[in-house]
């Protein structure tokens, strides 16, 4: 990608960063202490700390523009906590695509200036890369609170399951519906 | 020059609305979203306990069949309560807004809903009680934060004294020790009072009501499933442990939460209930009717957990035991430690627990008669009294989640962890601000770890996972021990979740695993037929 463009994108990550996060916050319900932003510390604040740190982590790697492998572990975190926050999929993942909103304000006189509006569908394609891979983990995240039920049923009724013999009937867990581990 | 290109803005192209409405809360009707609420509790088992308004209906129906009148009923239910417990009238003036207690919730950490906040969870309770009880809420109204009883506040007290956990976490940082657990107590009592229960608290209780346990274990069963774990304690050990049952005249009679009696990892750790006793010669026996330690009664109203509880006391007296030794579990002891003597003491019959290996006198437990196996396995270690082999715990590097009961609400803080440093090479403590008095709760207690509510589980409990994801990556922990029955049950859906790789384990696990036997054979498993460190052949 054009070295400009990142050039610009750099100079500008800690707004685009700061908006991205306010942003996401906003699809919390009204809260006029605004602890999800304020409380710094990782252990009273999980869910803030996940957001700044993983929304800072993908920014970073789009900036550098390098293998989005990264950025993965980043996205895993975040929609893990989306996933389960009481929101329809659409609002879960809505964070990723607004941050094209975001660049693209926040880019607007740079890119007319320079002229890089192809530069832009560049970088905003691998938002969509980076969209696709949230779906993913999404789905994935929602299988399993269903697995977790049997899982915990099958745990719960184990020496009642042993007893009848009944153990070997029930097959081993598919490797694939295994959690995966994606930390 | 290149064309002009005027791209449309991508929020432009949406239509969909991202932002929350900013409404005031008590603009803010609640909703009822398959997932993150339990499901309702059952007729039958309303009848089996006794309990108003026993019908079949469904919180995410419209229609709760409630009785007309209902809203007198809750109110008089509220004057009743002023008058009977002074810390709730406490509770309900003196709260100063400080917040201090605002952000120390679990549910609120994982949801940002305020009403999730411990000061606005009281206030749901509080507007009604300044509506009906205070000058100033009659006639000021919402001016003075006071508000009418509807249905939809009815629906609202439902939907959130069902999104606490009764942990007490708020409490600790408020300055006049305002203990919303109690708030929802009370909150939950008056629920019941027009048939508002959730069926995985009134299931149990129904359960416990009829065949003395929360899983309906009867006595056969019990005697069972022990034999059963005796055989494996044979297999792996080469020695046969002789539980009784029922037995008079016995020195102590052991009651544990019946989970340790039936589902992983509960086994486990009674399993090494059994194992430790057998090997001091302990002069005990287990009842198959006081077989419940936990009470789900305490989840409903004051009333159904001292019915629950008039067993423990009424077997030990049967029996003739000395005194009792309880079993793992969390909510189990703030009802032993806090409530069974007002309820069904003094209990006369019964004398001052004194360890019969060490001769420590259990002064702590003077006027209950009843002790935590931690408290009597740590004392037994102070005094060098089991012989044990902590490498075979060394696959394993160990973190300790305190319960909320048992750390809170009787200080049980530093046994469990000299019992796991004794018999575990490998210990890591989680951050300050998540353990011991501040220790953040499962997500599940309080009769709130049903299977439909997974995920509002997997929420409550993300700040405690949070804090073992950092030792886990920190020190590479794989295993999260406590001592509660809900913990054991609870804990390894969210760990799946969260931290896929952690497993849990009661404490008396690690200690059965370490315990050298007199006369065992050369182990090469642990207590779940897993190969011991260097001992299989998968190493
Ligand atoms: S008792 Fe626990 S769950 Fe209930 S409001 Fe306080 S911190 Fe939250
Ligand atoms: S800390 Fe205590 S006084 Fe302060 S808001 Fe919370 S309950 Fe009220």
């Amino acid at each position: 990608m054009d070295i400009k463009f990142n050039e610009i994108l750099k100079e500008k990550k800690s707004t685009i960063s700061k908006r991205w996060l306010d942003t996401m916050i906003a699809s919390y319900p009204k809260d006029d202490s605004g602890f999800l932003m304020s409380q710094k510390d990782r252990f009273a604040n999980p869910v803030g700390y996940t957001f700044t740190k993983g929304l800072d982590g993908i920014l970073e790697v789009l900036i550098k523009d390098e293998d989005s492998a990264e950025s993965l572990q980043f996205l895993n975190d975040i929609i893990k906590v989306r996933a389960i926050q009481d929101f329809t999929p659409a609002k879960a993942m809505a964070f990723i695509f607004q941050l094209k909103t975001i660049v693209r304000e926040e880019l607007r006189k740079e890119i007319r200036q320079n002229q890089i509006y192809v530069e832009l569908l560049e970088f905003e394609s691998k938002i969509d890369d980076l969209a696709l891979n949230a779906f993913d983990i999404y789905v994935k995240c929602r299988e399993q609170i269903y697995e977790l039920r049997t899982d915990e049923l099958k745990r719960m009724t184990f020496t009642l399951l042993k007893k009848a013999n009944l153990m070997s009937e029930i097959p081993d867990p598919d490797p694939e519906s295994e959690p995966k581990d994606q930390n | 020059m290149a064309p002009k290109v005027k791209l449309p803005k991508p929020g432009e192209l949406s239509k969909i609305e991202f932002k929350n409405p900013a409404t005031d809360w008590m603009d803010t009707p609640v909703e009822f979203k398959p997932g993150t609420y339990c499901w309702g509790a059952k007729e039958k088992d309303l009848l089996t306990l006794g309990l108003p308004n026993p019908r079949q209906w469904s919180p995410a129906d419209e229609d709760w069949k409630i009785p007309d009148g209902w809203e007198s009923t809750i109110i008089e239910g509220i004057a009743e309560r002023l008058s009977k417990y002074r810390s709730f009238k406490v509770f309900m003036d003196i709260c100063v807004r400080c917040g201090a207690c605002a952000d120390k919730c679990h549910f609120y950490i994982a949801t940002g809903d305020p009403k999730n906040m411990p000061v606005l969870r009281a206030e749901l309770l509080r507007s009604v009680y300044k509506k009906y009880f205070t000058k100033s809420g009659k006639f000021l109204g919402r001016l003075a934060g006071a508000r009418e009883l509807n249905m939809d506040v009815l629906k609202e007290w439902w939907s959130y004294f069902f999104q606490c956990t009764e942990c007490r976490r708020c409490s600790v940082f408020c300055p006049y020790g305002i203990d919303q657990a109690e708030v929802t107590i009370i909150g939950r009592e008056l629920l019941n009072l027009v048939g508002l229960n959730i069926d995985w608290i009134a299931g149990p209780a129904a359960a416990c009501y009829m065949k003395g346990n929360h899983l309906g274990l009867e006595p056969h069963a019990i005697t069972g499933n022990i034999e059963s774990m005796v055989d494996d304690i044979e297999d792996i050990t080469g020695i046969r442990v002789n539980p009784t049952f029922n037995r008079k005249g016995a020195e102590i009679m052991f009651v544990t939460p019946s989970g340790d009696l039936l589902g992983e990892p509960g086994i486990q750790t009674c399993m090494g209930y059994l194992m430790l006793f057998h090997e001091l010669g302990l002069d005990y026996t287990w009842s198959t009717y006081a077989s419940e330690g936990g009470n789900f009664g305490f989840f409903t109203s004051n009333d159904m957990a001292k019915r629950l509880n008039y067993k423990i006391y009424a077997e030990a007296k049967r029996l003739g035991v000395k005194y009792i030794i309880g079993g793992e579990c969390g909510h189990m002891w703030r009802v032993l430690n806090q409530y069974m003597d007002t309820w069904h003491g003094p209990a006369d019959f019964l004398e001052v627990p004194v360890s019969p290996i060490t001769g420590t006198v259990f002064e702590n437990a003077k006027s209950t008669k009843m002790i935590h196996i931690s408290e009597f396995t740590a004392d037994l270690i102070k005094h060098k009294k089991l012989n044990l082999d902590p490498s075979r715990n060394d696959h394993l590097k160990v973190t300790y989640h305190d319960s909320c009961n048992p750390s809170r609400g009787m200080g049980l803080l530093d046994e469990p962890r000299e019992i796991i440093k004794a018999v575990c090479n490998n210990f890591y403590e989680m951050p300050e601000n998540t353990i011991r008095e501040k220790t953040f709760c499962c997500g599940s207690g309080s009769g709130l770890n049903a299977s439909e509510n997974m995920e509002q589980r997997m929420r409550g409990g993300f700040p405690r996972a949070n804090a073992v994801k950092y030792v886990r990556e920190k020190h590479g922990v794989n295993m999260l021990a406590n001592i509660c029955a809900v913990d054991r049950a609870a804990l390894p859906a969210l760990m799946d979740y969260w931290n896929p790789g952690v497993g849990v384990t009661g404490v008396t696990e690690l200690v059965g695993n370490a315990l050298v036997m007199k006369g065992e054979k050369e182990r090469t498993t642990n207590l779940r037929f897993e190969d011991l460190p260097g001992k299989g052949g998968n190493e």
